[in-house]
């Protein structure tokens, strides 16, 4: 359960809740929308988001005032394993889902979360899950507000998959968006890159290795809040998750009709991240990342975006790593540690580990 | 990370960059013969940098792209059946067969699953003994001891529902063909340092001999690639051809000796076909008729599926320099990356691959021929 | 081709006949074959490819090597000759 001190999730010892009935498995029932749904939400969802409310078909939630837009978000996450060095599948999409909406500069005030669960999942690996998820909410200040819940056959899915959606608020004169991207732009990424598709790897049948390296899962949207407040011009933000930094500045070149220039050696590498792309055979600028963002602001602003990155705790390693140009739109290059200059293409699809 | 950084120093690296400079006093076409070679060339931009008299021919040296449409097939026919498991390497799912790819078969419910070394796939072998397994082994002599041991384990261990693919390559007789060929613009090779680790560089020598041009034994750093260039060049400029080892810290004249035992056990030469090249004699590997039992060819039947190469590819002319990419007809329309119809367009750092995406840049980019 | 990185022999065993041990590639750990390198102690270097210890990296050739690299062209600096590469 979590630690009231720190709001952290510990999962040591953690045991189902009773009543949940004489079953330590997730049966069909438990998504028929009978009495067992009612006590899996009674007893394990509730307690888990630390959500008292009335239960009702919709969540209400207050817009702040001096705010005229909403911005909206959901994602799925499929990801295996479901529990990896630094983190899970519950607070991935706590997390991803407060830093999509994040990105368009709202701070957000309410998540859902939606889940297809396999018949046969264990009730403790689905406890944890939304352990970590009501964690990682209340550590945000962003609550979990409505929800839902499926059952599906075994067989027909892989234990457990979560959907977030999240809305947030966008102060009024912030216009973040990718086409904003301008020559002269300053290109900052917000930290070592690569880790969290390292962690999860680590952990994927067939490919096992061991690393101290932990997904750098977390919540942006502090980040944002303060980079907006040096900066409300910033022009771009994006989280590079799938595809990494490469996808990231490739779609943002296509979108804005921009050129791309990043110098490879201020990309921050860890040493363990690269060692592990080194042995696969993959590029750590194509590996996901769940807690860093990739932020393009005006040259004459950068210092001070830097500042407050640096400020924050997910931002220590906050670092200028090339700029928007006006020439070769659409393209990204990259300059290599020797000096030449080499074009960069989006990632073809999934990462796979490669012998030649 | 310990003999990787030290390699990869930009400022020993103009001193290099220099010393060719200053050497080179006429044009040279050198080709490497190794993927890893051209990734190394291309993602540091090495050729970019080099002195305009020194010309960059990427070689066929990625096994990936070189596997024949046929034995694509095949690997498909056999990947699609409800009792296999198939498992790859993960350059091979996107290598398109005649109809398809792996992830096509994939997403079709065939069981397709990636490995990062051959004994993944033994075990997975042992842990499904109701089911078929089958390894596609792939690759150039350095992959071939990783290969030969899984049948070697299958055969100690008893193991009667594993099979391996086997499609693999050998570089001598490549650099044999492209050497020999009347049109070859070549003055000199770089030869695969990881391949030399395990072969030992002594089948190199008579090439030297016969051909007349320098070999040199060359690593995969930025440092590596440019002192086998350095190299290469120096001998052309003294007029001399002999065989030089620039990778003597992995690369001994003998090679890997356990691993040749293990090859000579498993494997015996045969003719092959080089996609978008046409076949090479003896320039492959197959499984010795001891190893029936566990030659997947035999075992499936597939032996008789087979599959015309396109005839509009000249990636064989492209791969020589005697053309540019861009002089195939079907550049750029029956042939783009997401549709190869040959080997330099399947790799990423193919000739025609490279060229494809270079092409974009509103800069005029220089792009080696056949890079 | 033949994508083969460095790394560390950190221990050595054998496993149901074959000689298998642990790599360290700069803090990644990865099991792996060393069948086809007997002789390979713990603290060794060796190219990996596959899963399988291909060849022992040679340390003096390697520090040989850098040590021709640094000599290289500072000759030429001395005599104040320079080079025509970018």
């Amino acid at each position: 359960m979590a630690d009231p001190s720190t709001g952290a999730p510990d999962f040591d010892g953690w045991s189902c809740p009773l009543p949940l009935r004489h079953t330590e498995r997730i049966v069909m029932g438990h998504g028929g929308g009978g009495r067992m749904s009612g006590e899996l939400i009674e007893h394990l969802f509730r307690p888990a988001f630390g959500a008292s409310g009335e239960l009702h078909d919709a969540a209400t939630v207050p817009i702040p005032v001096g705010s005229s837009r909403l911005a909206f978000s959901t994602d799925s996450y499929v990801v295996r394993p479901l529990f990896f060095p630094g983190g899970c599948i519950g607070d991935l999409a706590v997390h991803g889902t407060i830093n999509d909406v994040a990105m368009s500069g709202a701070r957000p005030i309410g998540l859902s979360c939606g889940f297809i669960i396999e018949e046969g999942t264990e009730l403790s690996v689905l406890g944890r899950i939304a352990e970590a998820m009501g964690a990682a909410a209340r550590a945000a200040g962003v609550p979990l507000v409505t929800g839902d819940t499926k059952v599906v056959d075994a067989g027909s899915g892989d234990g457990v998959y979560v959907n977030t959606a999240g809305i947030g608020v966008i102060p009024d004169g912030v216009d973040i968006r990718p086409t904003r991207a301008t020559p002269g732009d300053a290109i900052i990424v917000s930290g070592p890159i690569g880790e969290h598709g390292v962690a999860v790897m680590s952990q994927r049948d067939g490919l096992e290795f061991g690393t101290e390296i932990r997904s750098d899962t977390a919540a942006l949207h502090e980040m944002v809040a303060a980079i907006v407040a040096v900066c409300p011009d910033v022009h771009v933000l994006r989280d590079p998750t799938r595809g990494g930094v490469t996808a990231t500045l490739c779609e943002i070149a296509t979108a804005a009709g921009v050129g791309i220039e990043y110098e490879e050696d201020r990309v921050p590498v860890p040493d363990a991240v690269a060692a592990a792309c080194s042995f696969l055979g993959l590029d750590p600028m194509h590996i996901a990342n769940e807690g860093k963002l990739v932020a393009i602001v005006p040259e004459a602003a950068a210092d001070d975006v830097l500042a407050a990155m640096h400020a924050d705790p997910h931002g220590a390693g906050a670092t200028v790593i090339g700029r928007v140009v006006a020439d070769h739109p659409g393209v990204v290059t990259a300059r290599t540690r020797l000096g030449a200059r080499r074009v960069v293409d989006l990632p073809l699809g999934e990462q796979l580990p490669r012998i030649c | 990370m310990k003999y990787l950084d030290e390699f990869n120093d930009p400022d020993l690296a103009k001193r290099l960059f220099d010393e060719i400079a200053t050497t080179a006093t006429q044009p040279w076409a050198i080709m490497e013969v190794c993927g890893g070679q051209t990734h190394s060339i291309i993602r540091n931009g090495i050729d970019q940098l080099l002195p305009d008299s020194i010309e960059l021919i990427h070689g066929p040296g990625c096994p990936v792209c070189v596997t024949p449409l046929g034995m694509i097939d095949k690997a498909l026919a056999i990947a699609a059946r409800p009792d296999v498991i198939f498992c790859s390497f993960g350059d091979m799912l996107r290598v398109p067969g005649s109809h398809q790819d792996l992830f096509g078969v994939k997403s079709m419910g065939g069981d397709v699953r990636v490995v990062y070394s051959p004994l993944d796939a033994v075990k997975i072998a042992e842990e499904h003994p109701d089911r078929e397994v089958v390894f596609f082994a792939i690759g150039f002599e350095t992959t071939a001891p990783p290969n030969a041991m899984t049948v070697h384990l299958a055969r100690e261990r008893g193991l009667t529902n594993f099979s391996i693919l086997v499609s693999h390559v050998l570089v001598p007789p490549a650099i044999a063909a492209i050497a020999s060929s009347p049109t070859s613009r070549v003055d000199g090779f770089l030869a695969a340092g990881h391949v030399c680790s395990v072969m030992g560089t002594r089948e190199y020598g008579p090439l030297v001999e016969q051909f007349g041009m320098p070999i040199v034994v060359t690593g995969f750093e930025p440092l590596d690639v440019l002192e086998g260039i350095r190299r290469t060049v120096a001998q052309l400029e003294a007029g001399e051809a002999r065989l030089e080892n620039a990778y003597a810290r992995v690369v001994s004249d003998e090679g890997n000796v356990a691993a040749q035992q293990m090859l000579s056990t498993v494997f015996e030469v045969c003719d092959r076909q080089w996609r978008g090249i046409g076949e090479i004699p003896a320039s492959g590997w197959r499984l010795r008729p001891e190893f029936d039992a566990w030659n997947a060819e035999l075992k499936f039947d597939v032996a008789d599926v087979d599959a015309p190469e396109s005839a509009l590819c000249r990636a064989g002319e492209v791969l020589q320099g005697l053309i540019k990419p861009h002089e195939c007809e079907a550049f750029g329309d029956e042939c783009t990356p997401r549709t190869p119809l040959g080997a330099t367009m399947v790799s990423g750092e193919g000739a025609c691959a490279a060229y494809y995406q270079y092409r974009r840049l509103d800069v005029p980019v220089e792009v080696a021929t056949g890079g | 081709m033949c994508l083969a990185v460095p790394g560390r022999i950190v221990d050595t065993r054998d496993e149901r006949g074959a000689k298998m041990g642990t790599i360290d590639f700069d803090g990644v750990r990865k099991d792996i074959c060393l069948a086809y390198l007997p002789d390979i102690e713990v603290g060794d270097y060796a190219i990996v490819h596959a899963g399988f210890a291909i060849s022992r990296i040679d340390e003096e050739s390697a520090l040989e090597t850098l040590r021709m690299f640094h000599e290289l062209g500072i000759l030429d600096e001395e005599l104040g000759v320079t080079g025509g590469a970018e």
